[in-house]
This record gives C-alpha cells, sequence and structure tokens, in this order.
C-alpha cells in the first residue's frame, strides 16, 4: 500500500524539522546549523528568484539571506514557528535587492569585470597584482572607509565576495557596489578615468 | 568561481565560527523590562519636584485628563510597537499603532488652544515659555532614547528606520506626559507648536542616526 502525505503535513514535518535544527543551533551545534543552512537554502533560492533578475543576482540575495540569518539568529523565538521567520527575512533582503538595483541602474553602469579583475591586464598577473597593491596602499587610505573594506578583503587578500561580506559586516550587494565605487575611485585618484 | 559553490563554502564558514546565542525574550517582555524602570524614575521625579495637588486638580477637567492619557498612551504604545518592529517575523502593521493615541493627544490639546481663543498671551513671556518646553522635551528625551535604542539594537533590525520612528514618537511622547506635570498653564497654539517641533526633531534626530543607533542587519 502507498501512503501519500497531504502537502500540509509535508510543511509541518518540514518546519518541526528546521525549527529543531535551529533550536540546536542557538544552543550552539554546529552540525545542525550547517545541516539547517543547507536545507533551506532551496527555500530561500525560490523565494529569491522573486526578486532578481538571472541566476546570479538570486543567489547573491541567497548568500545576503543566510548572512542575515546568521546575524540574527538570536530574534527567532524558539516558541514561534521558524518558516515565517526565514521567508520574512529573505523577502525584506528581496525588496532591499530590487531597492538597490534600481537605485544603481539609475547611476551607474554594471560592469562585471570590474569586480573580478582590474582593467590593466598587467595588474592581474601575481606579481604585478602585489606591485599594484603597494602602489594603492596610500590611496585606499583617501577611499570611505567600506570602500577600502571592500576592495581590501576582495582585491588585496583574495577572499570571496560571500566572505568578505561575512566579515566586513556589509551585504553581498553592498559589497560589489562598494568594489565598484572603490575601483572608480581609485582610477580617478590615479589619473585614468578610462 | 560557482555562484553555488560559493554559498556552499560560505555556509560552511559560517557553520565554523558559530557559537551559541541566546534568543530574545518576547518583544512585550521586552518593552515592559525598559518601561518599568523608566516609569518607577519618572514616578520618582515627580513625586519630588512636581506639584502633584495642582495636576490632580486640573486633571479633573475631561480634556486636560485625555490631552495626558493620549501621551501617555503614545508614549507607551510607539514604544511596545517598536520592539515589535525589531523583529522579523512581526506584523507591520504594528508601526500604525500609536496613531490612534497619538490623534488623541493632538485632538485634546487642539481644542485646548482653541478654548483658549488661540491665547498667545504677552508675546514675549509665552514664546520664553515655549521655548523651555523645547528644550524639556529635547533634553529629556535624549538620554532616554539613547537607553532605548541600546536595547533596540539587540535585534539588529531589517527596518531600522521603522523602529527608529516608532521608539523615538514613544521617547518623545513620554517626555511631553512629563512636561505637563511642569506645565502649571494652559496650552496655548505656540506651546502645541513648540511641542510638536521637539517631537519632530527628536524622531528627525532619530531617523538621521538610525544606522547607527540601530545596527541593522542588512
Amino acid at each position: 500500500m502507498i501512503l501519500a502525505m497531504a502537502p500540509g503535513t509535508q510543511a509541518q514535518l518540514q518546519e518541526a524539522a528546521w525549527a529543531g535544527l535551529m533550536r540546536a543551533a542557538q544552543a550552539g551545534d554546529a552540525h545542525s546549523y550547517e545541516q539547517l543552512l543547507r536545507a533551506i537554502v532551496p527555500f530561500i533560492r525560490s523565494l529569491a528568484r522573486r526578486y532578481s533578475r538571472g541566476a546570479t543576482a538570486a543567489e547573491d540575495v541567497v548568500q545576503d539571506v543566510l548572512l542575515c540569518v546568521h546575524r540574527i539568529r538570536h530574534t527567532w523565538d524558539p516558541a514561534r514557528p521558524f518558516c515565517p521567520w526565514l521567508a520574512a527575512i529573505a523577502a525584506r533582503r528581496g525588496i532591499d535587492r530590487i531597492r538597490r538595483d534600481s537605485r544603481i541602474s539609475r547611476h551607474e553602469l554594471n560592469d562585471e569585470a570590474a569586480y573580478e579583475t582590474f582593467a590593466a591586464p598587467a595588474a592581474n598577473n601575481e606579481t604585478g597584482a602585489l606591485r599594484a597593491a603597494e602602489q594603492i596602499e596610500p590611496l585606499l587610505a583617501a577611499l570611505p572607509e567600506r570602500q577600502r573594506q571592500a576592495l581590501e578583503a576582495t582585491k588585496l587578500r583574495g577572499l570571496s565576495l560571500a566572505q568578505a561580506a561575512e566579515e566586513s559586516g556589509q551585504s553581498v550587494a553592498a559589497l560589489k557596489v562598494n568594489v565598484h565605487r572603490a575601483v572608480k575611485s581609485l582610477r580617478r585618484l590615479l589619473g585614468n578615468d578610462g | 568561481m560557482d555562484r553555488k559553490v560559493e554559498t556552499d563554502r560560505l555556509i560552511s564558514t559560517l557553520g565554523q565560527g558559530l557559537s551559541a546565542v541566546k534568543p530574545l525574550r518576547p518583544p512585550q517582555w521586552r518593552a515592559l523590562l525598559w518601561l518599568t524602570p523608566l516609569a518607577l524614575l519618572v514616578l520618582a521625579a515627580l513625586w519630588r519636584y512636581a506639584n502633584l495637588a495642582a495636576m490632580a486638580q486640573r486633571l479633573a477637567e475631561p480634556r486636560l485628563a485625555l490631552e495626558c492619557l493620549g501621551a501617555l498612551l503614545t508614549g507607551v504604545v510607539a514604544i511596545v510597537s517598536a520592539f515589535y518592529l525589531s523583529l522579523p517575523d512581526r506584523s507591520e502593521l504594528w508601526r500604525f499603532a500609536p496613531l490612534p493615541p497619538l490623534a488623541l493627544w493632538l485632538a485634546c490639546s487642539g481644542v485646548g488652544c482653541l478654548e483658549n481663543g488661540l491665547g498667545l498671551g504677552p508675546a514675549g513671556d509665552r514664546l520664553g515659555e515655549s521655548s523651555s518646553c523645547f528644550k524639556f522635551i529635547v533634553i529629556i528625551s535624549l538620554p532616554i532614547a539613547v537607553t532605548l535604542f541600546l536595547m533596540l539594537r539587540r535585534a539588529r533590525p531589517l527596518l531600522p528606520l521603522r523602529v527608529a520612528l516608532n521608539g523615538a514618537l514613544g521617547v518623545a511622547a513620554l517626555a511631553a506626559f512629563v512636561l505637563m506635570f511642569f506645565h502649571p498653564f494652559e496650552v496655548t497654539l505656540i506651546d502645541l507648536a513648540m511641542h510638536a517641533l521637539a517631537v519632530l526633531v527628536v524622531v528627525a534626530l532619530a531617523a538621521l542616526l538610525r544606522r547607527t543607533a540601530l545596527a541593522p542587519a542588512g
């Protein structure tokens, strides 16, 4: 005999499982925490797609939501359901993403390559990059704090966007914007606007 | 790097750096925890410095009693709502919760002005007293707001503006409520304008400093 599980029951089981893992995570159980984060990623991704254009942008939202969950995990009340708490965070970060995208698209051009590499080819080989880093070090001090942090973490120390976001307390999207602006400011400071 | 692989690595990084956290108490308890010592402090200050007998006489007038009640309720409800709004999974409708008592407060104050025939009194004196009211509300509000925002920032609210607006409105309304005990004359139009301006200044300051004051998570 095949037993079919009603969707409502499935959702209840999922809620109970995630709430249990989150309780353990709040108590400091890293294994349960990782298990929970991996379990909720598809759920977050499905919500993130509603707020983003393209898979890359959606993944930015996913990473932002994960970082946010991590930072405010103490705000989930174990006496309340977990899914609405998570969905509220995902919706909030998604809406922030839309607002930021529309703000940026009004004022700036998107240059994906700016996040990956410096414009001058010589800056991309390792020794060249080190030399360039030495040259721009004094100029970094002239940058606003968050732009400097973003550039140092991603370009000089080679952290991934997600790691840099976690370390600096900025969202992935904000970090990308700050890297982009920092590169632009440095070009201006070096007298190379082209 | 593939973004999904990056997400996977992020999860490992977050897991490695995990520490135990104590869940925040429910917002109504946190609000109570903040309001109780403040209430005791205010009661002690009023007992010591205010003319309570005169105030009791004035409160016999229903309009004035309602005005006081409106200011007090605006303060309490706005502060409770700020604690609710600081959490991601609570209703956004909490931001409108202070509006009914605020309307009561403003309506009663407005009616008071009209009853006084918009009496501006001897202009110089009244303006001087009104500016004292302004200073009173702002100066009392600031230290109280600091303690409130220190407590609210523990939630690292995702919507800091709403939390800041409601929290600051609550603090300014409570300061205005306390002021009523030291305001032994009827409110004139200038007084009302100064009270409103003081509340707006406190709310605007909180809105401007919200990111520093509340350390939002996003």
